[in-house]
């Protein structure tokens, strides 16, 4: 009674124990039954490096085998009734809530977290997605219309939360009638595979869920495979070599990787609030978190007592066995990966910053930390450290902080604290993320989209926008454009031409500019400005430095001016006599008063994710996006695009029509006349698939749409958009005149989904506290 | 002479900026009792703890002086002596025993030849809606019946106005009347509502020299909660952290069953440290609690669940 310590409170792991034993080495799960097992590979608890299991090097041959095995699944599958696929996944999210202890007890085994995060966090949020998209299932039909499955998805997760990300993925990809092949990461196959079992004992149609074990060289194979998308969630190292693979293949791709997330703790902040904030992210699930707030950025005015709060609090932490139900830390999940951990955290300290706990334990431990007086340019500050330790830097006003936040090539989660709604809410707005927690952290919910920007990916996972990333609308194949032809030769041609009596010129930051390279090419009879790279980049800055204000605009402002431009397009109508038909002007004029129709409506959605909380979704715009513009119609396919781009408030640079492109280049007399701000879009014309290439590969473009196909030239860019991962989207019609060539899908494209979340509540429960 | 909280001169910027965020607090109060789990010994050990640390209370209108003796002879003997005697556990009291003014007399002569605290509520409890002056005389008169301890409560009226100088100068004057007697604070938290209110009278109370702060006279909506306690311990880490005095926390109503017992020990020793799982600085009001403890140890030194009446009524 004098010591008053905790004791050891072990959960008891005999009835998992008991089922590794029965099984001891496992096949993979292929149309719906175990395989033998294969060559194998031993499965660890890191936190006592004792075997659990073995299981199978999914080969080549496996993954072939289960792609065959879902693709005959498929069929069935997605056509069934909504409601029969939603008693299916309703079946799943009973029988794994019926055995939420054993498969909390075997996630701590394989992983190494603590028994109260696996039980607490993880396997609820299971269970909540598998319900959530039941509902999904139920729902497809009237709520997604005209919508149809991809048809095989490819799935590769990570090791951090295996069950839980199995379940974001398997559980969309399921209810929007697409079967899957998923490969769990080798460290930790274990729940995927009792998962499995789950699958055959509600008696899901064979091949439906197939789970192929191996390391990277299985998940190579299934990207190479025949699949209609891979999904993946892992390093931005291992996304930008899956990106490379994919490019070129018409496999659809969503990425979630990794991310060194701001914490941003303002001067009025709830500091106790916030310091609890710190240990529900970087101090949660060790670390390993790709969205953990692993940069903690304090206000110089509150950071002394914030850091004294800190450290008291990290030193009530308590590191212990995984399975012990006090234990706050467990094992990091491999000694491959303490150990990239300590070489991080080597580098940090050699370049000068300072290391505040962070001991180095037997086995797969590593205590609780954080860097302070810490560079900007510090690998500790720069580089994912996927392990229990955090940054610790000042700022000195709320504008330092979003731009200090915003200093990072990721982009995947960001935590604000302040008790200010107005500061709160401004320095969310201004974070580039794809979620923000406004005095929480690390929350999540089925129904709430999650999934980053920049270097941490695109696609979202959880509710209406996630399922859209396992729909597509099925389209009438549409003739593509034949590849342009080469430059060189046109520009003899030009040398032949006579009476040349116009100047055309490239259209950048709201002025006619001479190409960089000061060269023509020519085509419809004129000399046209052959653009480059320099082009590119003179173009992209023009954007950049046009964006705030058109943003600032908002809405309603924007479509004044698409209103205006559609009124002077009208007048000049005859300008384009001879480069556009009358009925791509009319078309023209219809998309300006569509997309001004739409520059107020395209609107975000509050979710019913947690009560209490305020959950917000907010399309936002991409910021800079890159059109490469159709070759045929090459006005009315171009406004089909530069429209719904600037009516969402991006700016574009803008690729016409290499072989038609007056219609583009009149346009621009007409919006620089059209209160439309300078470099909201910018129109570089020349050789189509340099420039589209120059633009995928431009760290400030933040999305690509190509609509002038030529395979080889879009593999390229893909290939190039894989370095700098920006998303690329190939819009694809018929007629580009047509209604059907405009609509919401174009506006969902030129944006994406930004999660806020904000839990509210003036007084503590059971004191009448409101809830919306 | 027992440690006395001197209090500060009235330091309004001391508490003026705090605005607690409720539902990060609630997150925090929901998430500890799931990260600490105790078993076998050691929740025994914390249970007999708890024991300790309880003021055992009876505050009802049908009050008798030997219904008094009665709760006193369960302070004195909480737990069946056969059970303290297999866990090898002697001179186990509770904290005090907790009574209105009129019964000090009686629970005095209870506990006789114990060094068991008598704690007396005062000032107009439960609503103190009485002339300080009255209020201040029932101070003195629980004092001249021989209370060890004063329960006062506060003027919920100055909180919820803002009016923290009045809320000083009158717990001040509370304080100068209780003389050495150790004062404990009640806020009535369930009254207060915000948690922000919480905290700022919390430090006001400390300020004017409040030994402990209680949250509840156990007659509001809402009485002793976790959230409630985890910013009043905030508050007390504060108070220590610029003046170096610890002052002691006392949850009351609510707390019914050894579950709670066991949370609430866990918010100490996490949020305060281990010192705060002693009486001089730890208490629980309570009066139904001590059964379901006296179940817990009953069960975990015979291995079967006691009925109520097997054991000894308090």
């Amino acid at each position: 009674m004098e010591n008053m310590e905790y004791g050891p409170s072990v959960e008891d792991a005999s009835a998992v124990r008991d089922w590794l034993r029965e099984r001891a080495t496992f096949g993979h799960f292929i149309a719906g039954r175990f395989t033998r097992p294969g060559e194998v590979f031993a499965t660890t608890d890191p936190a006592t490096g004792e075997e659990l299991a073995r299981v199978t090097q999914g080969s080549e041959r496996d993954v072939a085998k289960a792609v065959r095995a879902a693709r005959r699944a498929q069929r069935g599958w997605g056509m069934m009734p909504g409601h029969d696929r939603a008693r299916f996944l309703y079946a799943i999210a009973r029988t794994i809530q019926k055995r939420e202890r054993f498969l909390a007890v075997l996630e701590t085994l394989d992983n190494g977290k603590p028994i109260r995060e696996s039980r607490d966090a993880d396997i609820p949020l299971v269970v909540r997605h598998f319900y959530h998209h039941a509902g999904w299932a139920e729902l497809a039909e009237s709520e997604f219309p005209g919508h149809a499955a991809l048809g095989v998805c490819g799935q590769i997760i990570p090791w951090n939360f295996p069950l839980l990300m199995l379940a974001w993925k398997v559980a969309p990809a399921l209810a929007a009638g697409n079967t899957v092949v998923l490969k769990p990461a080798e460290y930790t196959p274990l729940t995927a595979l009792a998962f499995a079992e789950i699958c055959a004992h509600v008696g899901l149609p064979a091949g439906v869920v197939n789970i192929v074990t191996g390391d990277g060289a299985t998940g190579a194979a299934l990207v190479r495979a025949p699949v209609d998308k891979i999904a993946f969630t892992g390093s931005t190292g291992v996304g930008r070599e899956i990106a490379r693979a994919v490019a070129g293949t018409a496999k659809r791709l969503t990425l979630e990787l990794g991310g060194k997330s701001p914490f941003v703790v303002m001067e009025d902040a709830d500091l106790d609030a916030a310091v609890e904030g710190v240990v529900d992210s970087i101090w949660f699930n060790q670390g390993e978190v790709c969205c953990a707030g692993s940069r903690i950025l304090v206000a110089e005015s509150v950071a002394p007592r914030f850091e004294a709060l800190l450290r008291a609090r990290m030193e009530k932490l308590r590191p212990g066995p995984p399975l012990d139900k006090s234990t706050d830390i467990g094992a990091i999940v491999h000694p491959v990966q303490k150990q990239r951990i300590l070489d991080l955290l080597d580098q940090a300290v050699a370049a000068g910053a300072e290391l505040i706990g962070g001991q180095v334990g037997q086995g797969c431990r590593v205590a609780p930390g954080y860097l302070r007086n810490i560079a900007p340019s510090n690998p500790g500050m720069v580089q994912e450290i996927f392990g229990p330790i955090a940054t610790l830097s000042t700022f000195r006003t709320p504008d330092e902080a979003a731009d200090l936040a915003n200093n990072t090539r990721y982009g995947l989660a960001a935590s604000v604290w302040s008790e200010s709604a107005a500061n709160a809410t401004d320095t969310a707005a201004r974070i580039r993320a794809g979620v923000v927690w406004i005095n929480c952290a690390n929350v999540f919910d089925a129904a709430a989209p999650f999934g980053g920007i920049r270097d941490s990916g695109y696609g979202r996972e959880g509710g209406r926008e996630g399922m859209l990333d396992y729909l597509a609308v099925p389209a009438p194949p549409a003739p593509r454009d034949p590849a342009p032809p080469d430059i060189a030769a046109a520009v003899e041609d030009a040398a032949a031409m006579k009476g040349i009596d116009r100047t055309v010129k490239l259209y950048i930051g709201g002025a006619q500019k001479r190409p960089d390279g000061g060269a023509s090419y020519a085509a419809q009879d004129e000399l046209i400005p052959l653009g480059g790279r320099k082009d590119i980049r003179n173009a992209v800055e023009a954007a950049q430095a046009g964006l705030a204000k058109w943003q600032a605009l908002g809405g309603h402002g924007r479509a004044q001016v698409l209103y205006f431009l559609a009124e002077n397009l009208a007048q000049r109508r005859s300008e384009f006599a001879g480069f556009a038909s009358p009925a791509e002007v009319d078309a023209a004029i219809r998309r300006c008063f569509f997309y001004a129709g739409f520059a107020d409506k395209y609107d975000g959605a509050t979710v019913a994710a947690r009560p209490g909380h305020l959950t917000h979704i907010r399309p936002e715009p991409h910021g800079v996006m890159g059109l490469i513009c159709p070759g045929r119609a090459s006005l009315a396919g171009f406004v089909s695009l530069v429209l719904p781009a600037i009516a969402m408030g991006n700016a574009v640079v803008a690729i016409p029509s290499q072989e038609r492109p007056m219609a583009a280049l009149t346009l621009a007399q007409v919006l620089a006349c059209s209160d439309l701000p300078a470099g909201v879009v910018n129109i570089v014309t020349g050789p189509r698939d340099d420039l589209g290439r120059a633009l995928a590969g431009h760290d400030g473009v933040s999305a690509v749409w190509h609509a002038g196909q030529g395979a080889e030239g879009l593999a390229e860019l893909q290939r190039a958009a894989a370095e700098t991962l920006i998303p690329v989207w190939c819009p694809d019609r018929q007629d580009w005149t047509a209604p059907e060539a405009q609509g919401r899908e174009f506006m969902r494209r030129a944006s994406r989904a930004k999660t806020i979340w904000l839990p509210y509540g003036a007084l503590p429960a059971g004191t009448g506290s409101a809830a919306y | 002479m027992p440690r006395r909280n001197p209090g500060t001169d009235f330091r309004p910027d001391w508490f003026a900026r705090i605005a607690v965020n409720t539902p990060a607090a609630e997150r925090r109060a929901a998430s500890l009792p799931a990260r600490r789990s105790l078993k076998r010994e050691w929740q025994a050990a914390w249970l007999l703890n708890a024991v300790r640390c309880i003021d055992l209370t009876t505050l009802s209108g049908d009050d008798t002086p030997d219904r008094v003796a009665r709760l006193c002879a369960k302070a004195r003997r909480p737990l069946e002596a056969d059970h303290l005697a297999a866990m090898g556990i002697e001179g186990l009291t509770t904290g005090a025993v907790c009574v209105y003014p009129t019964m000090v007399a009686a629970a005095k002569a209870a506990l006789g030849g114990t060094r068991i605290p008598v704690a007396s509520v005062a000032t107009g409890f439960p609503a103190g809606l009485m002339p300080l002056d009255l209020r201040l005389a029932e101070i003195r008169h629980a004092l001249d019946q021989g209370a060890d301890e004063i329960d006062i409560v506060i003027s919920r009226a100055h909180v919820l106005q803002g009016d923290w100088s009045a809320l000083y100068d009158e717990l001040r004057a509370m304080r100068e009347t209780c003389g050495p007697a150790l004062m404990k604070a009640i806020l009535a938290t369930g009254e207060l509502k915000t948690l922000t209110n919480v905290a700022r009278a919390s430090h006001v109370a400390m300020q004017a020299g409040a030994d402990f702060i209680k949250t509840s006279t156990g007659k509001e909506p809402v009485n002793a909660t976790l959230p409630v306690s985890l910013v009043m311990l905030r508050a007390i880490r504060d108070y220590r952290d610029r003046t170096g005095f610890a002052v002691g926390f006392k949850p009351a109503g609510g707390l019914r069953t050894a579950r709670d017992a066991l949370n609430w020990q866990v918010l100490m020793a996490e949020e305060l440290g281990r010192d705060w799982l002693r009486p001089d600085l730890f208490r629980i009001g309570a009066s139904s609690l001590l059964a379901d403890i006296e179940r817990q140890i009953s069960h975990y030194v015979t291995g079967r669940y006691a009925a109520l009446h097997r054991l000894a009524a308090g």
